[in-house]
């Protein structure tokens, strides 16, 4: 099968426009013989659901978590981007594109990001007629932040908690359904594998986490919008429950997986403080517009921070990028943040972290300011580590965060599967091989409020409008091989337990494909991974039974799945010979030691498809073509 | 009006009953309050006695008090379901349940407090009420100096059948207008029961628990209404633990100790 | 950072599910890092269960780093533990002493039944959104965000109210299992905003009938719920979920 990207042919800022004319159409008394299974609810799939029920289509949502509400959308903090130039400083839709794809490396699709940016504008007047609470200036109108990557202020903001505020909104848009019967929600429900009929999707096969049915529930189209796989790395900014297990047992169905190696570290994270360690905590990328990084300048310097005078500091983010200096994107600034720490100069007790100093800025605006900005933030830091940000400077380190990778999904945000939608973070679309930052948010209502509405009905209006059974071989098949997979993980019974085996997946994985990867590294990185997967298969010791709540169950899944992702991702990053975004490998890096692209060879999506069991995967790629930016080597000095 | 039923059906409209009828039951305690401050006057009992006729015979007064009564019943009754619903709505409890501290300990216990103010009133009643209506509270017969405004002295008790209160102006043997009322003279029982320890203690307790259910009850019921501003909420929980909470109870309590202790 | 790592006694309630009796059993958390988060020492507890042939002990958690409301543990007698202003995730372990004893119980309420030790049911919270929860607008038909002004104070006001996380920690706490906090700070967030004016009456109306409904109890004004709250949502809200159902129900 060869990849159609159905980009949409005439002048960029026409693209979408256009091609939403050309769509087919479902009349409105026939949306309503149209069943639509959207999996995750999260900022893309709350937004989707909740949209094509108001279009009248039957909607079915899923969620593993308790409610809705609870999708790990509601962790971001800093903001969402909009091109609505309320601050007069030269923005517009064609800025935010250009500052999207160079963000991104080049690695993303022009046609994709620009319809992103042109959709931001109407995001945020969504949003706000939802209600959502941005932060106002005292004439009543919306405030604005600036963040990495731009020099603009585009970023609408609800306090630390932009992500909540959009996730409540969308999932009121959501009740709003549930409660004129045209959504039924599946909460405490995990997908098991997507069904084909026809080759085309057709439903899915679901466990009920609280009694452990396995059920079967069938549509004329299938919705993934599950976010990242970044767990993978154990470490993260993740939920605990984020998994991969959708996106990749669609992609053992069929569906190429775009890009997997490229993920995002975040450069501004809680260090690690020990073993017991579950998770780490993102303090908001907005705490850069007006904390200074610094480092010391000897090696092993253990003095405190207070103690170090001005001149022995290294401001090393404002001194090698001046024009950006502390805000320049997210993999620099980690990249950064690891090379230093790497010569020896990083602090705190284990050397991994750097500090994020707000003297300066409380001086400057006074500490009731810096409160008012950043006070939630600073309480958060006080609680994990027991220092208080107002007296010494913060430590942060970086963490991974966000997968700009993903089931690779056409213009239309379908998936190589027809009928497979793939929406937010779980499609690989429009970041390219870095995010910006307050671009997600963006990105997940972008295909759920207004990409995919208008895009579904394309395909539907080729679908027969007759019911879709589960009563078919092809649910049989499907549902046997679900709980023949869960019997064969609980008949195992070896000695090692599931978070034992996530860890040491997430140390690979680290240690391989991390902030900095090479060659050696990455294949021994794919030889461990397939002994820890051989391990895993027998030696996995999982409590209880399948007919019962059970988290071990549920998470030896998700680790099953992980450490094959794991793998493909691996030689994702081998097979891409250049550094690009999130993607850095060391063999390919400028005099000065930043990522060096190599456009000639690698300017495509590496789609990557699923032969079987134990074969390697084949690649295809997706050209991408640019019209209207220059490939330049991104320069953020 | 049905939805107003219904309204009062929901829990904040059950909510709303206890306060407003918690409210009027304030209001009652403030008059009833400062009638009987008449105990303390130095008149053998004459202004609190003719105190007494007016609140039991002026009609708007029995129609208040009418009233006064259903409310009584409706805030312990409603309270009781209340307190029904509430312990279904957590059928297994916690072991090891504590209350952060910024929680008053009346508002906690709001239940048991007025438990014991229903088990005051209805002593209350019985010995004051009861006893003025239909017990055999004696009658008595005061003499007052017109000029002087003064009492000459204890009054007369006199008995009869069909006696009802009135007063008439006679002239004594010194030339002297006397006024001379004659009243039922529930002074003398309230100075009576009160040489009782135990019924003074019943009272002591029955005034600290009205504290104490005054001052979480007063400010809770404006919540109840909603009624909460920055700068007048301090203002009514003032008024709630000063007035309700403090002067009021205290100023009960001095009855039954000012009859105890005789002075 | 780190001073000695502690020993410590945990009872916890253990129910294997809706329908069967639970109780309470005694584990040893041993060589716990004061850095822990009370979660990570949960984990610990749990490895070792699973090493010993026993079943784990089940919680809810998701994000971590206190903000979606998932976590649900009564810790010592508290909703979310001993420290204000936190949930159970965020909350770590120097806030314990070496040797304590450290009870665990499921939230309890009728209205959130248990599903499994220490994990219990809070639809009855989505089923309130459900009834009124929103602005019914559609995707697509709506005016420039900038053509609703919002007077500062009251964009603040109405954020401060949405901060909540829906943890039902209010519930928890609150010696009549009310709900009162919950729902007072969504029908706030919506009251104080001009888009949420059109439909007040109606969405108070209907979301406080959900609320008794589901079986919660009524608010004695013991605010309780504000104090173990993690997102300090305060009982303002509740004052203005009374006003906002009187005035609707008395002009309706």
């Amino acid at each position: 099968m060869t990849l159609d990207s159905k980009i949409p042919a005439g002048p960029l800022s026409e693209k979408w426009d256009n091609h939403k004319f050309k769509l087919k159409l479902v009349n409105p008394a026939n949306k309503r013989k149209y069943d639509i299974i959207v999996v995750g609810t999260g900022l893309a799939g709350a937004s989707a659901a909740a949209s094509l029920a108001e279009l009248g289509y039957n909607v079915k949502t899923f969620c593993f978590q308790d409610s809705p509400r609870r999708a790990h959308s509601i962790a971001a903090q800093g903001g969402i981007n909009a091109a609505k130039n309320y601050r007069n400083d030269g923005d517009s839709v064609y800025r935010l594109f250009y500052d999207t794809i160079k963000g991104g490396d080049y690695r993303a699709r022009e046609a994709n990001v620009h319809r992103l940016a042109q959709v931001s504008v109407n995001i945020i007047d969504q949003c706000v007629a939802q209600g959502v609470p941005f932060a106002r200036e005292y004439g009543g109108l919306l405030d604005n932040r600036s963040f990495g990557g731009a020099q603009v202020s585009r970023t609408f903001y609800a306090k630390g908690q932009t992500g909540q505020q959009l996730l409540l909104g969308a999932y009121s848009a959501m009740n709003r359904q549930i409660a004129e019967g045209k959504i039924k929600s599946y909460t405490r429900h995990e997908m098991l594998d997507v069904v084909l009929v026809d080759g085309q999707a057709r439903g899915i096969i679901a466990r009920d986490l609280v009694t452990g049915e396995i059920e079967r529930h069938a549509g004329h189209a299938v919705l993934l919008c599950t976010g990242g796989y970044g767990n993978v790395f154990y470490l993260t900014t993740y939920a605990r429950g984020s998994n991969g297990t959708a996106v990749w047992r669609a992609h053992k169905k069929g569906a190429y997986f775009g890009n997997p190696c490229f993920t995002q570290i975040h450069p501004t994270c809680i260090p690690v403080s020990g073993d017991h360690q579950s998770k780490l905590t993102l303090m908001s990328e907005s705490l850069r517009n007006d904390g200074r990084i610094w480092v010391p300048k000897e090696k092993g310097d253990k003095r405190k921070p207070e103690a170090i005078p001005e001149n022995e500091r290294d401001y090393y983010l404002e001194r090698i990028y001046p024009s950006f200096g502390n805000l320049v994107p997210r993999d620099i600034a980690s990249r950064k943040a690891k090379e230093v720490c790497d010569e020896g100069r990083g602090v705190g007790s284990t050397g991994l972290a750097v500090y994020l100093d707000f003297a300066d800025a409380i001086k400057r605006l006074g500490k009731d300011a810096v409160e008012a900005k950043y006070g939630n933030l600073f309480d958060m830091y006080k609680q994990i580590t027991g220092e208080d940000p107002y007296q010494t400077p913060m430590r942060i380190y970086p963490a991974v965060h966000y997968t700009m990778g993903g089931l690779w999904v056409d213009y239309n945000l379908m998936t190589s599967v027809p009928g497979l939608y793939a929406c937010g973070e779980a499609n690989f679309s429009d970041h390219g091989a870095n995010r910006l930052g307050a671009s997600a948010l963006m990105q997940g209502l972008a295909d759920g409020y207004f990409v995919i509405p208008a895009t579904l009905g394309d395909y539907l209006a080729s679908v027969e409008r007759k019911p879709i059974s589960s009563d078919s071989p092809e649910f049989d098949a499907a549902e046997k091989a679900v709980k023949d997979g869960i019997e064969k993980l609980l008949s195992i019974k070896g000695n090692k337990t599931v978070h034992e085996f996530q860890r040491e997946l997430g140390q690979i994985m680290w240690n391989h494909c991390g902030m900095a990867r090479n060659e050696a590294g990455l294949k021994e990185g794919i030889e461990k991974i397939k002994q820890l997967r051989n391990e895993f298969w027998k030696d996995i010791h999982i409590p209880g039974t399948d007919q019962e709540l059970n988290q071990n169950l549920e998470k030896a899944g998700r680790v099953a799945d992980f450490l094959e992702l794991g793998e493909l991702m691996m030689v994702d990053a081998l097979h891409r010979n250049e550094s690009c975004g999130g993607h850095f490998r060391e063999e390919f890096q400028t005099p000065e030691g930043e990522a060096r692209r190599d456009d000639d060879n690698y300017t495509y999506v590496a789609a990557w498809e699923y032969k079987g069991e134990g074969q390697p995967e084949q690649l295809h790629k997706e050209k991408l073509d640019f019209e209207s930016v220059t490939l330049t080597q991104r320069s953020y000095k | 009006m049905g939805s107003m039923l219904k309204m009062l059906n929901s829990s904040i409209g059950q909510k709303v009953i206890m306060s407003l009828t918690g409210l009027f039951l304030c209001s009652f305690l403030l008059v009833h309050v400062s009638g009987n401050l008449q105990l303390f006057k130095d008149d053998h009992g004459l202004a609190f006695n003719q105190y007494t006729v007016f609140m039991t015979t002026f009609t708007p007064i029995k129609i208040v008090s009418y009233l006064l009564y259903a409310t009584i019943l409706i805030h312990a009754i409603n309270s009781l379901l209340l307190t029904m619903a509430n312990r279904k709505a957590r059928a297994v409890g916690y072991q090891s349940r504590k209350d952060p501290r910024s929680s008053s300990w009346a508002s906690k216990n709001m239940g048991i407090l007025g438990t014991i103010l229903l088990i005051f009133l209805i002593t209350h009643m019985a010995n004051f009420w009861y006893q003025y209506k239909f017990g055999d509270t004696p009658w008595a017969e005061y003499s007052v100096d017109l000029n002087s405004g003064m009492v000459l002295g204890e009054p007369i008790v006199i008995e009869g059948e069909d006696l009802h209160p009135h007063e008439y102006v006679r002239t004594d043997a010194s030339g002297n207008e006397v006024n001379v009322v004659v009243v039922k003279n529930l002074y003398a029982v309230v100075k009576e029961a009160f040489t009782q320890p135990l019924l003074v203690v019943l009272y002591l307790i029955g005034m600290i628990a009205l504290a104490y259910h005054m001052v979480h009850g007063f400010q809770s019921s404006f919540q109840t209404l909603g009624i909460r501003h920055n700068t007048y909420t301090p203002l009514i929980r003032g008024i709630g633990i000063w007035l309700f909470g403090i002067i009021i109870p205290l100023l009960f309590a001095a009855m039954p100790v000012y009859f105890f202790l005789q002075l | 950072m780190s001073s000695e790592n502690m020993n410590l006694t945990l009872k916890v309630w253990r129910q294997r599910n809706g329908q069967s009796q639970g109780s309470f059993e005694t584990y040893q958390a041993k060589s716990v890092s004061p850095d822990m988060s009370f979660l990570e020492m949960m984990d610990v507890v749990n490895e070792d269960l699973i090493k010993g042939g026993k079943d784990p002990i089940a919680f809810d958690h998701d994000c971590r780093e206190g903000i979606c409301g998932t976590c649900s543990m009564y810790i010592n007698g508290r909703a979310h533990g001993p420290v204000k202003g936190v949930t159970a995730c965020q909350l770590h372990m120097r806030s314990f002493i070496d040797g304590e004893t450290i009870t665990i119980e499921p939230w309890r309420a009728t209205a959130f039944p248990v599903l499994k030790d220490l994990i219990v049911d809070r639809s009855a919270f989505d089923r309130i959104q459900q009834a009124g929860g929103f602005v019914s607008v559609n995707t697509g038909s709506v005016p420039d965000a900038n053509a609703i002004p919002v007077a500062k104070a009251c964009a603040d006001e109405a954020f401060n109210s949405a901060a909540c996380i829906g943890c039902g920690a209010c519930v928890a706490a609150c010696k009549n299992s009310s709900a009162m906090l919950f729902v007072s700070a969504k029908v706030s967030q919506y009251a104080m905003l001009p888009q949420g004016d059109v439909e007040r009456k109606d969405r108070v109306i209907k979301m406080v009938s959900q609320m008794d409904e589901e079986g919660f109890g009524t608010c004695t004004n013991t605010e309780a719920c504000e104090a173990e709250c993690p997102k300090g949502i305060s009982v303002t809200n509740i004052a203005r979920l009374n006003r906002e159902y009187l005035r609707a129900k008395l002009t309706e």
